[in-house]
């Protein structure tokens, strides 16, 4: 089931194409990874979803029917850009922008001592928003992001500015959110918790989506067949023992133990590499080399520019 | 809508609360009290020797004039056409004419001057005036008395009905040696302030709106709160907000005005407190000017108190049509506040910082600024070609056109500036909105006028 779907979006500002027939679906109840290079357009479509901006062309979907102006109560969203009013304390504030996401001023209060209580920051409602360090900001602003509950969440680098416990912290209540039955998207520049985090991501180049799909998947798609050997007790080549057919990519030396990288053709089996070497060496260890998110993401940026979209 | 309320709540409470609207509050009516209460003050101690010619038809008033510090009377023997004639060439400083009456109490005098007379001279006519006739009244009232001693005397009857008012009209001579009753001062007074309050509030108020669309861009706070509203309501929100505090400025200004010019005026003039209420001075005058226009003899006169020269103030109010002069005011003050303000959202939207908005305050600020150079002129022609034009062009109307109205507008013209004025109120919001909503999500661009009417076409 999808939450969201957007179909063959386009939006033009002067000359200058921002999204070209982008279609995207997000699941029900993932944690939907966009990603970019700067400048690619995911702010836009961003802006997008939340009805800021209105696109040329295409079709919004939410929840199964079109979009309406009403589903912004649907969703919360914490810009890239983000900030507060800095003359005004934090209680005010926090009352303020979520009673702009239509709650009660009862349900907003009640809702934000909870949170405020949750969080630790119960001795800030009356600071100034100027008195508070950048972090303590994020968090008030993190906290107004999801205080209405919304179905869906979009997070657009959400760790910039946190430090490592602060991030963490965020970290467990998206998943949090997420478990609670709420849709993340989730922008970032940062492979990393991209990998930790999210089930489905779209790449989003020079206004088109280049990769789309479950990271499981796209991952699968991007092994190269390379696998990853430690071993000793061998004094020759290894090339020499291996079927022509294998390619060593990389060999060099930890301490004792030697150790390569070896790409398998396609259709062999990792078997065939393994019984190859057993009889020469002793084996240490044996494991496939897994693509991270960031050499995909280099890869797709920098050679696929001008290729089809790669479903995965 | 609940949104929109929302928004305009936190505009107004906001600025409300901060130190500088409580900073503005006190000093304003401080300003606003002396530029009323020196004139006033000064006009009951002007020191320039002026001299009056007199002609008395009553033949009561001879030698009652005593000359002052500053006022020397002399009497005129001449008939009045004649002296009226020849008053240009006498060098006096005004005509006082007292006609006889058909009554045998004198109560009108008309004084002709070239301008306007000025008022401690007007009030201290009246006091002799009035002081002659209590006498005389008080003389007949103790001769009948003395021959009819079977009544019982009733000291308060008897002071009451010496009891006096005296109309002393101002009637200005003008070069063609027309003559037209004169109260020029307040006209301008009133068209000047009406004017001059309407480009102050204009430009506070509007650049406080300006302001705070900057300070939402700057501190990156606007994404987040135009997720949730459109940017057209977060605009007119704080429009509405902002004008909000201003008429709330505007509203303690008056009334904190109206309180210290009463408390400083009866302190300057040591004459006893003038404790009227303008309403009750209007209601008063209303008695005054009745058709018959005999003396009044009742309480009101009876309570009337000394402050001549407040007093003076308020008889020349009275030549002033205040329905239309305060229903044109709150008019060309809202939509004219409204104009600018979304003229200046629009510049706070598509700029980075206050440094950026000079190049676009400009074009917005001149015609307001032109507006208020050329008061001196509307107020010298206030039929004339530029001051029509300037009370119908949008940009200049709300201030243009208030300095006119005391001095009466033809009906069609206020209209048609009022109805432009509506018009180009809708248009500028329209375009303002859509400048607004490009430029707020715009951080770190330089922005010219092309960039601005590309955005008007997105």
């Amino acid at each position: 089931m999808e939450l969201f779907s957007a179909f063959n979006i386009s939006k033009q500002f002067s000359g200058h194409k921002a999204l070209d027939k982008v279609s995207i679906s997000i699941p029900e109840g993932s944690i939907f990874g966009l990603l970019g290079p700067n400048g690619a357009g995911k702010t836009t479509f961003i802006r997008i979803i939340n009805q800021i901006i209105a696109p040329d062309e295409g079709q919004l979907f939410f929840n199964g029917r079109e979009l309406k102006p009403n589903d912004i109560y649907n969703i919360g969203y914490l810009p890239e850009e983000r900030g507060l009013y800095k003359k005004m304390t934090v209680g005010e504030q926090s009352m303020y922008l979520a009673q702009l996401k239509g709650l009660s001023k009862h349900e907003a209060q009640k809702r934000l001592l909870y949170w405020f209580e949750k969080f630790e920051m119960r001795s800030w409602w009356n600071k100034k928003i100027e008195e508070l360090s950048k972090g303590m900001q994020q968090k008030v602003q993190f906290l107004i992001t999801i205080i209405h509950e919304p179905k869906l969440l979009i997070f657009d680098e959400p760790f910039s500015g946190f430090d490592p416990i602060n991030a963490s912290m965020l970290k467990d209540e998206i998943i949090a959110q997420k478990d609670k039955g709420a849709t993340v998207i989730f922008s970032t520049h940062n492979m990393a918790s991209v990998e930790e985090l999210c089930d489905h991501i779209a790449l989003i180049n020079n206004a088109n989506v280049v990769l789309d799909g479950p990271v499981r998947g796209i991952k699968k798609t991007y092994k190269t067949n390379t696998f990853e050997i430690s071993c000793n007790n061998y004094q020759g080549e290894l090339g020499a023992i291996l079927p022509s057919a294998f390619t060593i990519i990389k060999e060099w030396t930890d301490h004792d133990l030697r150790m390569a990288s070896i790409r398998i053709p396609d259709g062999a089996s990792p078997n065939q590499l393994i019984s190859a070497l057993l009889p020469n060496v002793t084996l240490h260890s044996f494991s496939e080399l897994i693509p991270s998110m960031n050499d995909i993401f280099i890869r797709v940026v920098t050679e696929n520019k001008s290729e089809p979209v790669l479903q995965a | 809508m609940h949104k929109i309320i929302l928004i305009i709540k936190r505009e107004y409470l906001t600025r409300v609360r901060k130190k500088s609207f409580l900073v503005m509050t006190i000093l304003g009516p401080l300003l606003m009290a002396a530029i009323v209460v020196v004139p006033i003050f000064m006009a009951t101690r002007g020191n320039e020797m002026k001299t009056v010619a007199v002609i008395d038809q009553t033949g009561f008033f001879f030698e009652k004039f005593k000359d002052t510090d500053n006022i020397k009377f002399h009497y005129l023997v001449s008939d009045i056409a004649s002296a009226k004639a020849n008053f240009r060439k006498s060098g006096d400083y005004a005509l006082l004419f007292i006609p006889r009456t058909e009554v045998s109490i004198p109560t009108n005098a008309i004084l002709y001057a070239e301008g306007s007379v000025s008022i401690s001279i007007k009030s201290y006519i009246r006091n002799v005036m009035t002081k002659q006739v209590e006498d005389m009244k008080l003389e007949a009232k103790l001769k009948d008395l003395q021959t009819d001693k079977k009544n019982p005397v009733n000291v308060e009857d008897i002071l009451r009905s010496v009891k006096t008012t005296i109309d002393v009209n101002t009637i200005k001579i003008t070069d063609e040696g027309k003559e037209e009753k004169s109260y020029t001062e307040i006209n301008m007074v009133l068209g000047m302030f009406a004017g001059i309050m309407i480009y102050f509030f204009i430009f506070m108020f509007g650049s406080q709106v300006m302001r705070g669309v900057i300070e939402e861009k700057t501190s990156r706070i606007i994404e987040v709160i135009i997720s949730s509203v459109k940017p057209f309501e977060l605009m007119m929100g704080k429009i509405v907000g902002v004008g909000m505090v201003g008429l709330t400025q505007f509203l303690l200004w008056v009334v904190l005005t109206f309180g210290i010019v009463t408390v400083v005026t009866s302190t300057f003039t040591g004459k006893g407190v003038n404790r009227q209420t303008a309403e009750q001075s209007i209601v008063q005058n209303a008695a005054k000017y009745n058709p018959d226009n005999l003396p009044l003899p009742d309480t009101a006169s009876a309570k009337k108190v000394q402050n001549e020269g407040v007093n003076q103030v308020f008889e020349a109010l009275d030549s002033v049509n205040f329905p239309v002069m305060i229903g044109a005011f709150v008019f060309f003050f809202l939509f004219g506040y409204l104009m600018y303000g979304a003229l200046f959202a629009a510049i706070g939207g598509a700029v980075d910082s206050e440094a950026d908005t000079q190049q676009f305050m400009l074009p917005i600020t001149v015609p307001l600024i032109l507006s208020i150079v050329m008061m001196q002129l509307f107020i010298q022609d206030p039929t004339g070609q530029t001051a029509f034009w300037f009370s119908v062009f949008p940009l200049t109307s709300p201030v243009a056109m208030m300095i006119r109205i005391p001095f009466g507008v033809p009906y069609w013209q206020v209209a048609l500036s009022m109805g432009l004025l509506i018009l180009s109120f809708l248009g500028t919001t329209w375009m303002a909105a859509k400048i607004y909503r490009t430029g707020i999500l715009m951080y770190g661009k330089k922005v010219n006028y092309r960039e601005l009417w590309k955005w008007l076409r997105y």
